[in-house]
């Protein structure tokens, strides 16, 4: 492409750069730099001081990287199993198991968030069962904790491990299995040594995906926490709806962006290492 | 090392038939090849010898051992795909040391045991590489080493070059028999190309819709078939009415061609050219085309040309 053509591209995509940057990018510039900047008094620190000085805002953020953590790892053991048996269904079996993965994304956050309510809820169908058959005598408390913040998080975001895992597992030819087998390779070994091998790149994308969403999650936290379960965004809305400081809440955000790249940085590295690259 | 035989083996889907009352049996460090076109079970057949699937009927002998149910794992047997099927996620080394690994050979001997399979194959230097940096007869290769490796009892080979181009398939043909050869391994090729069964092969055995149709010497099947689908499966063949209402085969290349008025009248219809050869399509009188195939000596017959042809008797075989 020479000079000429190449400028010529660019004024196509001008316009949507432009857009972008001003609606995207520039916010997000205004709002890191909110802790930064005082009016009249230029650039200070002393938002970020206010942070370490207050404990709480760090627990809250430890808070929120372990509930992360918990609901990642729930989505990890449901969702690898449940992709793996969908790679063992019939072409039809496989479109009905996909469409039931996918289903919930076509339902309001809201209305599966409060769906939740009405099973975990004390006369909810998982309370009355566990009652029925003996197991408790009295109803487990799964909402407006850590549990039911889990739960829910872990069933909003399953979608985001299968479908990843699920294209993956698919992708692997069948012939590479029995090989392995007619090559002496007991089931377990084939498993570990050739399956879960190759599914490992999508296992860590799809778990780094639902972990990072899992850390700015909002809606679910609020309703199933009822206000109990501290995450990072509850703290937000807090920061800059009811208490107005910006300026801590752009503090937050920076540190939550931070670690979040960091997350990020640290899987690329290790993706890269792994595919020997 | 060991023999192979298979006794009224048979698989069915529903009514279907894939292998229908097989019979084979291959005695130790033979080359066998299955022939057959795509649909004629030979696949299957493989798949069962390999424990990749279970027979309905019949029964499985390797080594004068009964396999017929016992895994994949348990048959020591070396398979090689079409597809190569090498571990993605693993070096070339890495998939030689699989084998040895699974059976608890490690340390040095495995290192040492995976090269020397490299080396066979003519592989050393390459051993960090990954498959996907290797080309497909690399790869093939590598597969070869990886299923020959831990000495298997048998070697499966199912259409192992069908994804190679021409040159580089004569090249691995070439390099596998040497090979077979070298090991003395039992060895089982699947294909549908007839010319990879007659030049690799002690014996072919040829299969449609599941039933052996004839199990022989490469010229031996190939002078002498056991009936109409043989004779025309492994290669030209034309068909001639014999004294006794039979009708006989005879191959191109036992036709004489020569100037009118030799032997049968006929017009040439087409020449085509094959480097070495050149064969010509014939129409008879009667109508009944003749393929006969000469030495290319410089200069050919057109079309349009009347010729005549005549053939021993001896070069006749009667087929039903």
């Amino acid at each position: 492409m020479n000079r000429a053509s190449r400028l010529e591209g660019f004024g196509f995509i001008a316009p949507l750069l432009v857009l972008m940057v001003v609606a995207f990018n520039a916010p997000i510039v205004y709002m890191l730099g909110l802790a930064f900047w005082e009016k009249g008094r230029g650039f200070t620190l002393e938002h970020y001081e206010g942070l370490l000085e207050a404990p709480v805002y760090l627990r809250v953020l430890g808070n929120t990287m372990r509930i992360a953590l918990i609901a990642t790892i729930a989505n990890i053991i449901i969702g690898y199993p449940l992709a793996h048996w969908m790679r063992g269904l019939g072409s039809r079996g496989r479109m009905i198991a996909l469409a039931l993965v996918v289903l919930p994304f076509w339902v309001s956050i809201l209305v599966r968030t409060y769906a939740w309510i009405v099973v975990l809820g004390n006369g909810g169908i998982v309370n009355r069962a566990l009652q029925w058959s003996g197991l408790t005598d009295a109803p487990v408390s799964f909402l407006y904790n850590e549990l039911g913040v889990t739960i829910g998080m872990a069933n909003v975001l399953l979608p985001f491990l299968v479908l990843p895992l699920f294209a993956a597992m698919i992708r692997i030819d069948d012939r590479l299995l029995q090989a392995a087998a007619s090559l002496g390779a007991p089931p377990r070994t084939i498993f570990w040594k050739v399956y879960f091998p190759l599914t490992l790149p999508a296992l860590a994308a799809g778990a780094l995906l639902v972990f990072i969403l899992c850390l700015g999650f909002y809606v679910t936290p609020a309703i199933l926490g009822g206000g109990r379960v501290p995450m990072i965004s509850n703290l937000l809305d807090t920061l800059i709806n009811q208490i107005p400081r910006w300026e801590q809440a752009s503090a937050i955000s920076t540190i939550l962006l931070i670690v979040t790249l960091v997350i990020f940085a640290a899987y690329r590295r290790l993706d890269r290492k792994a595919s020997g690259t | 090392m060991s023999d192979i035989r298979l006794e009224g083996v048979t698989k069915r889907y529903g009514t279907f038939a894939a292998a229908d009352q097989v019979d084979l049996s291959v005695t130790q460090g033979e080359f066998v090849t299955i022939l057959g076109p795509s649909g004629s079970g030979k696949t299957t057949l493989l798949s069962l010898i390999a424990g990749l699937n279970r027979p309905t009927s019949g029964r499985i002998f390797i080594g004068g051992r009964d396999v017929t149910n016992a895994t994949a794992q348990e048959r020591n047997i070396g398979l090689v795909f079409q597809s190569y099927a090498l571990f993605p996620h693993m070096s070339v080394l890495e998939n030689v040391l699989f084998p040895l690994g699974v059976r608890k050979i490690g340390g040095a001997e495995a290192d040492k045991l995976a090269r020397d399979a490299l080396k066979l194959v003519r592989l050393d230097g390459l051993e960090a590489r990954r498959p996907s940096q290797l080309s497909g007869g690399q790869q093939q290769r590598v597969a070869l080493a990886r299923a020959v490796v831990f000495k298997p009892d048998i070697l499966l080979l199912d259409e192992p070059l069908g994804a190679l181009d021409r040159k580089l398939r004569e090249e691995l043909q070439v390099e596998l028999k040497q090979l077979q050869r070298t090991l003395g391994v039992t060895t089982l090729l699947v294909t549908h190309d007839q010319e990879e069964a007659l030049s690799l092969s002690d014996r072919i055995m040829v299969l449609d819709k599941g039933r052996t149709q004839q199990v022989a010497a490469p010229t031996e099947a190939y002078l002498r078939p056991a009936n109409r689908f043989v004779a025309e499966f492994l290669g030209i063949a034309n068909f001639v009415d014999l004294p006794d209402g039979r009708q006989g085969v005879v191959r191109p290349e036992r036709v004489r061609l020569a100037g009118e008025g030799q032997g049968k009248a006929a017009r040439v219809i087409e020449a085509i050219y094959l480097g070495q050869m050149v064969r010509y399509h014939l129409a008879l009188d009667d109508n009944r085309s003749v393929v006969v195939a000469v030495p290319f000596l410089g200069t050919a017959h057109a079309p349009g040309e009347r010729v005549s042809v005549s053939w021993e008797s001896a070069d006749v075989w009667p087929v039903t």
